[in-house]
């Protein structure tokens, strides 16, 4: 592991202002970013412990949603009880993902910006744009298996490994991020990742400093809420493919759809365009396809990977059909 | 007084039926459990040593070439760093094969497998040395290697001596009323020991003596001394605790023979740990396999022709190629037989023994084909296997030495509920998952190996035993305790079992499954001397003798041992293996049942039930022998759904090196498993009349899932693991 300076920040603008220069890193649960540094792939001249910060809390906002604060465990966001009783996509989301004992120390924002896990990124010895731009890409004809069919480029088709992101996605969450110079702005989660294109390893649009400090849920979706994670083992292993879904009927025809996808793409994948071949519609299987037809247009397989494609019309399907079920 | 035995005979009778102390076969709790749970037992890279230097191998970065340099200027500044060792000629290319008695081979200039260790970084802390031997400078000349193992497979040889047949196949087959001829692929695998390869080398007065993580000291110290030009009295190999082998320990590795180097060099006692991806690719794997089996039977199902061949990977100049067809040769008849091994020169790293080579592998393909044969005939799979073991062993006429296949298949059935399965695939719907179940028989050989053991019994009723065995987390410590207090009549608390160190008498060491037989069986001896001794001092006959709760009885007269013996007596038992093992076929038996839900929308396979029935001669201690079954039909679950080291075919990588990618089942993917034993007795196979179980329960126990899999969805699958995107366009409509 290389050398590094450790500063525990005692506020938000001590840790910011620290951030702003160098090869900086925030640490909080580490439990990514600790292993990376041991590879030798994450190479921070400077670690921002922020985990003192009084960012653990979550809020109730005006408009019924909730703050959730940076700093807040993955397994404490899991079982809030506002978090199950209004967004149980999310809290289900966050249950399929790591183990016990991960969720305990990983952080709502260390998982939003976790790095992919593709077998390339993680081997030092073999090319990776993504962690030495310019060097190619192994993955595309190589290995592939887990990698993306929507959003990657040329030069990279590693997807985000995040579960929990997926589910925000599906609920339009916004991140709240302090910067280095002391100012405070709102992004939709959407807007926080950047698709590879020819930077594969710039993958947010935070700058030196950037801090987020919370995510922000939106008032309750009503409707059914369900996250379907596809994996190669019951637990312990990233998603194949997900879905989360919130499906809202009204009577017998579809009032409201959220969809998003894990495993699929560089980011947690939400199309809405997906989402209106849906709505007003009467569920059918003809539809779940026109759906998945929508989701999969502009899909391309590496050869490995080719499976997801039809995994992930066979998973939207049972999942449209257990969500669309009418209200008794 | 001394002993030793061939086992020329069998056994007439076993002291352990006889002493009546009802501690042999109890499901005794783990001697050493306690230092364990509590993180006291010591394992070997957990010595502390003043001056101890941390060393971490530099993996090459690529699949083969050649190193025209290794520039530790590049990081002798950086913080921590000692130096860097070098030593082209003493590093081994790659490690031992267990029960070598010479160095494997050694040189590191060329190299030739992703990752092999090529030089030492040696720090002050284990942090700094990794990260000096990830930047440390290598200046390579990369040659054209050998990574593909479809493109190369028609190159493949015939191994020496593999070939064996028997009849005119091809007319066999002809005639037959109904065949099988289909192909079927396992990947590599990597045994992902706990823990990783490890170990402390010390030097001192001439004298190496290495703290290390190795299965078999006794040969393990012949590799190790020979790869250092040091004379094997010089070598003493220490390793109390194993944190796991499953064979990757077998032999040495490369971490041991650079901590020796740099410990002689510097003298300073330097440790060496492997990181998860060193041990991923540069101890040894299991070989992929690509398998061809064909069987014909005739119409009342009775095997006609059996062939099960075999192609497997391995190094230039390696051997060893897994052999696939070993219980093929004796678990079924048919007199049509032939079985062969190739091997395809491949620069990856070693293949070389995991758990139960052959059977492990081999049985994925030919229970499944069994399965396939006995549906072509219609027949129950358990009816076929039944109709089909033979009386003999079909190509050279032994008899078995014992056998309760027919006894486990027939209570397994009847226990799982066989009876009430619909054969026909895909007919039974809960939500959203396809059940289905499957069986497959188990079968894996035993083996006896020369092994030593002293026993010294104290006049204050406590005893001591040695031996250079290991407990690689089997149970060995426990089971040794038992058969000494069994034999000589003690509590197992007042038994002290040392083990792990080649200053006690060589053993077979753990592997094979025949350590327990194998070190018990030496230990018996001894103690069985100790008893003769016993009896002469009171002047009676051993038979006569009878040892409990401290005290010698015989007749109505108890004496404590105290007042019978002076001092300590000690004997050292020597066990052989002799003539009975080429008289008589012996192995372990047993049959697996299964039950899957293959979800209808994604594929995904998740096992509902597994119950296996076993029968190893006597079970020495019915708690650690479960457990030794349930590790084997996890480690079968884990090769059927989803274990596969997965190399890069256009550089010879291993793509998935550590443990986040590389699959083994964790918890939620293994539901409550059921091992039942049958009771059985091999007179023949050594004193204790016990058979090996370490490999047995996971022999077979993958192709119980995988022809589950196909009763649950109609679809088969013979390219393991069985993962999801193999099956799921071939799925019935949901």
């Amino acid at each position: 592991m290389r050398p590094f300076e450790y500063h525990r920040a005692g506020s938000v603008a001590d840790a910011t202002t620290h951030a702003a220069s160098g090869a900086a890193r925030f640490i909080a649960g580490g439990t990514n970013l600790l292993d990376l540094m041991k590879l030798d792939i994450e190479r921070p001249e400077r670690l921002i412990d922020i985990s003192r910060l009084p960012l653990d809390a979550i809020e109730e906002n005006e408009d019924g949603g909730l703050r959730i604060g940076a700093l807040v465990s993955n397994a404490d966001l899991a079982a809030d009880l506002r978090v199950r009783r209004d967004h149980g996509v999310l809290s289900r989301a966050l249950l399929s993902g790591a183990s016990g004992q991960l969720r305990n120390k990983a952080t709502t924002a260390g998982n939003l910006l976790q790095r992919t896990r593709c077998y390339y990124f993680y081997n030092p010895a073999l090319p990776c744009n993504k962690r030495e731009p310019g060097s190619g890409c192994s993955a595309i004809g190589g290995r592939n298996r887990i990698h993306a069919i929507l959003g990657g480029s040329a030069q990279c088709i590693a997807t985000h490994p995040s579960d929990m992101a997926v589910a925000m996605m599906a609920l339009s969450a916004e991140v709240e991020v302090m910067s280095a110079g002391g100012e405070g702005r709102r992004l939709p989660l959407a807007e926080l990742y950047r698709l590879p294109g020819d930077t594969p390893h710039i993958e947010t649009v935070l700058n030196p400093g950037d801090l987020i400090t919370a995510v922000l849920l939106p008032a309750p979706l009503k409707g059914r809420h369900i996250y379907r994670k596809v994996r190669d083992r019951a637990s312990y292993a990233f998603a194949l493919v997900s879905v989360a879904a919130v499906i809202k009927m009204d009577g017998a025809t579809i009032g409201a759809a959220r969809l998003a996808f894990g495993g699929l793409a560089p980011m947690p994948w939400r199309d809405r365009a997906v989402e209106d071949v849906l709505i007003g519609q009467s569920p059918s299987s003809a539809l779940w396809n026109k759906a998945a037809d929508r989701l999969l247009a502009e899909a391309k397989g590496y050869g490995e990977n080719d499976f997801k494609s039809v995994l992930v019309r066979k998973t939207l399907a049972s999942v449209l059909s257990d969500a669309s079920v009418r209200e008794i | 007084m001394d002993v030793s035995l061939k086992m020329d005979e069998p056994v007439a009778e076993s002291l352990l039926d006889t002493t009546n102390q009802n501690i042999v076969s109890q499901p005794v709790d783990r001697v050493e459990g306690p230092l364990k749970v509590s993180g006291t037992a010591r394992y070997s890279a957990e010595y502390k040593f003043p001056g101890l230097l941390h060393g971490v191998l530099v993996s090459a970065p690529m699949g083969k070439g050649r190193i025209l340099k290794i520039d530790a200027g590049s990081i002798e500044k950086l913080p921590g760093i000692v130096t860097v060792i070098t030593d082209y000629d003493t590093f081994l290319r790659n490690p031992a094969q267990g029960q070598d008695e010479e160095a494997p081979e050694q040189g590191v200039r060329d190299v030739s497998y992703f990752g092999q260790p090529v030089a030492l970084v040696v720090g002050e802390s284990f942090e700094a040395a990794r990260h000096g031997a990830q930047r440390i400078a290598l200046d390579m000349r990369p040659d054209e290697g050998r990574f593909d193992f479809a493109a190369r497979k028609h190159m493949a040889e015939p191994k020496k001596r593999s070939r064996k047949a028997q009849g005119d196949l091809d007319a066999a087959l002809a005639a037959a009323h109904a065949t099988i001829d289909a192909i079927w692929t396992t990947p590599s695998q990597t045994s992902a020991a706990m823990e990783p390869h490890a170990g402390i080398a010390v030097w001192e007065d001439n004298k190496l003596t290495l703290y290390g993580s190795y299965q078999m000291l006794a040969s393990d110290r012949l590799q190790l001394a020979d790869a250092l030009g040091l004379k094997p009295e010089q070598v003493r190999i220490v390793a109390r605790y194993v944190g796991g082998g499953f064979g990757g320990k077998l032999g040495i590795s490369a971490e041991s023979v650079a901590a020796a180097v740099a410990a002689m060099r510097l003298n300073r006692p330097v440790r060496v740990v492997m990181t998860r991806q060193q041990v991923t690719e540069a101890t040894v794997r299991r070989s992929n396999t690509e398998q061809r089996i064909r069987l014909g039977a005739d119409a009342e199902g009775r095997l006609t022709a059996v062939a099960h061949e075999t192609i497997t990977a391995n190094l230039d100049r390696s051997s060893f190629s897994e052999p696939a067809s070993a219980s093929t040769q004796f678990l079924y008849g048919g007199q049509a037989r032939l079985f062969l091994n190739s091997i395809v020169r491949m620069d990856q790293l070693l293949s070389a023994s995991m758990r139960a080579p052959g059977e492990a592998v081999g049985m994925l393909a030919l229970e499944c084909a069994m399965d396939e044969l006995a549906e072509t005939l219609g027949m129950d799979p358990v009816a076929l296997r039944l109709r089909n073991i033979p009386a003999r062993h079909p190509m050279d006429g032994l008899p078995f030495s014992s056998r309760s296949l027919a006894e486990c298949l027939e209570i397994g059935a009847r226990d799982f509920g066989w009876s009430d399965r619909d054969p026909r695939p895909a007919q039974r719907r809960e939500g959203d998952w396809w059940i289905g179940v499957g069986m497959a028989a188990a079968a894996r050989s035993n083996m006896l190996i020369k092994s030593s053991a002293r026993v010294m019994l104290a006049p204050d009723g406590t005893a001591v035993v040695e031996t250079d065995l290991t407990d690689i987390g089997t149970g060995s410590y426990t089971i040794l305790a038992q058969i000494t207090a069994e034999l000589l009549g003690l509590p197992v608390s007042s038994v002290e079992v040392r083990l792990g160190d080649t200053d006690f008498p060589p053993s077979s060491g753990s592997g094979g499954s025949f350590g327990a037989a194998s070190a018990g069986s030496s230990v018996y001896l001894a103690c069985e001397s100790l008893r003769q001794e016993i009896a002469e001092k009171l002047g009676i006959a051993p038979k006569d003798l009878v040892l409990t709760e401290g005290m010698a009885r015989h007749g109505n007269v108890s004496r404590p041992l105290h007042e019978i013996l002076s001092g300590p007596l000690t004997a050292i038992g020597t066990i052989e293996p002799g003539e009975m093992e080429e008289k008589f076929v012996q192995a372990g038996f047993g049959a697996h049942f299964c039950e899957v839900g293959v979800n209808a929308h994604s594929g995904e396979v998740r096992v509902r039930r597994m119950e296996s029935t076993f029968a190893a001669g006597r079970i020495l201690n019915e708690k650690t022998a479960t457990s030794q079954c349930l590790g084997g039909m996890v480690f079968g679950i884990g090769a059927a759904l989803t274990e596969d080291l997965m190399h890069d075919p256009r550089n010879g990588a291993i793509v998935n090196h550590d443990l986040a990618e590389y699959h083994v089942p964790v918890n939620a993917d293994i539901p409550a498993l059921k091992v039942r034993f049958l009771e059985e007795r091999d007179e023949k196979a050594n004193p204790l009349f016990a058979k090996g179980i370490g490999e047995l329960g996971i022999s077979g126990a993958g192709a119980a899932v995988a022809n589950a899999i196909y009763n649950a969805c109609g679809v088969r699958v013979r390219d393991y693991p069985i993962t999801l995107d193999k099956l799921i366009e071939k799925l019935p409509p949901a």
